[in-house]
């Protein structure tokens, strides 16, 4: 095999050696690549692809203060068939505008050696310098199995270092030798295997390598079987995993809404505080309203974010996650998306956004294209404000049955709506537009363990971070231009009229009032007047701004929700007519319901699949969709005379 | 007499098998045998999914969990403990 003799890129000096870090999905090599750069990483994408790329320079301590180290993307093998795959092979290549590494670390999991060999002699069948590092050496122990290090080194001609990565034994063996040369010849047996071509003679040199070395497999974990045993249980496991996603819920809605409420009363007590010291200038209110309040809009979903990223990354890491995409697959399979899209879609019930970058654990590309799509559907949080105003303005709280009244069902029942949307347009998508081979649907379940919280605390900074310049950016973007929008043209203020007239002159004159009016024909099937059209217009940068933009269109004092309501629905004490009628309401509902109306959730898409391509199509079909579905509830409301 | 895996599934049959084969070719089967499900491995079906399907298997010191789709393709047949 030429490779095998293909020789390694020569090092300028200066340069930092380069090292990567290879493994299979639980093999514990994040762990492992934490406690080697003393949890410190840089978090990014690869260029094009979805991939996430993590690197980090070797702790200092372990004598090199020049090696950087790359945690590459969790693989089964180096044959590329998922995006993960191919990005791993590319950087051991050299992709991506980078030399290849100096050195490979290929982590394996001591408990499952067998599986984790093949990957070795695949790495070594690239030419690069490898060495190993056996993970989870305490669990193997504590199942009775044995394997030594050393017999394992000899057999294979390169360095095997026992480690537990979450407890640091065997991490400093392990820094040394990767700060140290990396002149090791693969022993006779090693290029043997790595000269195999199918997976069958890779998975036969691993037994004959283990069989070299007098090693004593594991016993079954036994934790893992009795806690399976209850988890996964006909009756109990299916119980368990209601209680999983009604945790889920808790954790999105309530938990989070007092960190939510303090972020957002934060922001706008600086904006009005900014407001009230600076002289009265467009400037002033540029920051206050445009950059303050857009930058504040983005982060109250902060909370959240983090929130939901913790139980995601603590459930995936003690073994759970796996278990609820294994109970909940078949459910999954009916629309033709597989147990693994559950998890994000659950998320987008909180925001979008964190619940498409979830759609990472998905292997299958096609299916995870086909979340990220339909992940919009989910009822967001940013739906909320502006269905609790149009529910209590226009639905009446009658009781219909028991404790349900007619307002809870409407609310529920745009709940179900956008269930019903996401899953139906995910069957169509894999049964239309997206059908095509696809890979066979596995998942690995790995033993409970129970997780390192730095470990997690790390994976929470790294998301945080990724949101808030991914959404930061084009949120606080779209809000300065939207505040242009609704300000422009200038006009001298009318020192008859009080400020919130002015700001009323100003706004029935802008370019966004403008906009609305030029939305007046295609909006005019439902009834909505272009102020409606303006709130839609300025709910493009969150929904939720669609009740403050109407606020101020209305020059309604005070932004209270329920005062603008009774304007809305044309109940108000001054006997004004309604502002929407009933059908038009409730067309209103089921357009925020099924439309694209959120400028993070787009920036999202165009990063996670690399182009404007599937943003637009998602802005296309879930704003036609919605068109369609208002004008029909409309329709159908008014001939029920609603 | 082989059987698939799925039928080893359907039996809830917890006897230690070995696999013969991976029926069908392409990057589908060859993705199955890269994960382990190759001929001449040990496998024993551990338990059903609450609802029936996935099914999850003992592959190699690993709990792996396949489709009766999947499953189906795996022939399989018993050894002697």
């Amino acid at each position: 095999m030429t490779a095998l003799v293909r020789l390694r890129p020569s090092v300028p000096p200066k340069r930092p050696g380069r090292v990567a870090i290879l493994g299979a999905p639980n093999s514990g090599k994040t762990t492992l690549f934490n406690a080697l750069t003393g949890h410190r990483a840089k978090a990014g994408n690869y260029p094009g692809v979805t991939v996430d790329r993590r690197e980090g320079d070797l702790q200092r301590r372990f004598g090199a203060d020049d090696v950087r180290l790359i945690d590459l993307p969790g693989v089964y093998s180096l044959q590329p068939q998922s995006e993960d795959e191919t990005v791993a092979v590319q950087v051991l290549a050299g992709g991506f505008g980078e030399a290849p590494p100096d050195g490979v670390v290929v982590v394996v999991d001591s408990t499952t050696i067998e599986r984790g060999l093949p990957l070795l002699a695949e790495a070594a069948g690239l030419g690069l310098p490898v060495c190993v590092a056996l993970t989870m050496i305490d669990e193997l122990k504590a199942r009775h199995g044995e394997i030594d290090p050393k017999e394992l080194e000899e057999e294979l001609g390169v360095p095997v270092v026992g480690v537990v990565g979450n407890r640091g034994l065997g991490i400093d063996d392990l820094g040394t030798l990767v700060s140290s040369s990396w002149d090791w010849t693969p022993s006779p047996g090693l290029l043997h295997g790595a000269e195999a071509k199918t997976p069958e003679d890779r998975f036969g040199w691993a037994s004959d390598v283990l069989g070299a070395c007098r090693r004593q497999a594991p016993e079954p974990n036994r934790w893992t079987r009795r806690l399976d045993r209850f988890l996964l249980h006909p009756a109990i496991g299916s119980a368990v995993f209601l209680a999983f996603v009604a945790f889920f819920f808790q954790a999105i809605f309530t938990w989070a809404t007092p960190a939510m409420d303090f972020l957002s009363g934060l922001m706008d007590g600086l904006a009005d505080r900014v407001l009230a010291t600076l002289p009265d200038t467009a400037l002033t209110r540029l920051l206050a309203d445009g950059v303050i309040r857009g930058v504040g809009a983005v982060i109250v979903f902060l909370p959240q974010i983090v929130l939901l990223f913790t139980v995601i990354l603590f459930l995936e890491a003690c073994g759970y996650m796996a278990r609820a995409a294994f109970v909940v697959d078949r459910v999954m399979g009916w629309v033709g998306l597989e147990g693994r899209c559950f998890i994000a879609l659950l998320s987008s019930y909180a925001c979008a956004v964190p619940g498409i970058m979830a759609t990472r654990t998905i292997p299958s590309p096609r299916d995870r294209l086909t979340t990220i799509l339909v992940a919009p559907f989910a009822t967001c949080s940013a739906r909320l404000p502006v269905y609790i105003l149009l529910i209590a303005a226009f639905i009446p709280a009658d009781p219909v049955f028991g404790p349900f009244t007619w307002q809870g069902l409407t609310l529920t029942g745009l709940y179900f709506l956008g269930t019903g949307a996401a899953l139906l347009s995910a069957a169509v998508f894999k049964r239309g537009l997206l059908r095509g081979a696809t890979l066979p649907f596995y998942l690995e379940l790995p033993p409970y363990r129970l997780p390192r919280p730095s470990d997690i605390a790390l994976g929470v900074w790294d998301r945080a971070k990724l949101f808030l310049r991914r959404a930061g950016t084009i949120i606080l973007a779209a809000s300065v231009v939207l505040w242009f929008l609704l300000n422009l043209p200038r006009r001298p203020a009318d020192p008859q009229l009080s400020v919130t007239e002015n700001q009323r002159t100003v706004l029935e004159g802008s370019y966004a009032a403008s906009a609305g009016r030029l939305l007046e024909p295609v909006f005019a099937p439902m009834d909505f007047d272009w102020r409606i059209n303006v709130g839609l217009v300025a709910s493009q940068a969150a929904r939720e701004v669609m009740v403050a933009t109407l606020a101020q269109i209305y020059a309604h004092e005070g932004e209270d929700g329920e005062g603008l309501g009774l304007l809305l629905a044309g109940s108000g004490e001054g006997g004004a007519p309604p502002l929407l009628s009933r059908p038009s309401a409730l067309a209103l509902l089921v357009y925020f319901a099924f439309a694209m109306q959120c400028m993070s959730t787009l920036a999202v898409i165009r990063r996670e699949t690399g182009g404007w391509r599937w943003p637009a199509f998602t802005f296309a079909y879930m704003n036609g969709l919605a068109w369609l579905s208002a004008w029909l509830t409309f329709v159908l409301a008014s001939a029920a005379g609603a | 007499m082989d059987r698939t895996l799925a039928d080893v599934a359907d039996a809830s049959d917890e006897r230690l098998l070995e696999i013969a084969e991976v029926t069908g070719t392409g990057a589908d089967s060859r993705r199955l045998r890269e994960i382990g499900f190759c001929a001449g491995a040990p496998i024993r079906f551990v338990r059903r999914a609450p609802l029936g399907d996935p099914a999850m298997y003992e592959l190699r010191g690993a709990l792996l969990s396949l489709r009766r789709s999947e499953a189906r393709r795996i022939r399989v047949h018993r050894v002697a403990e």
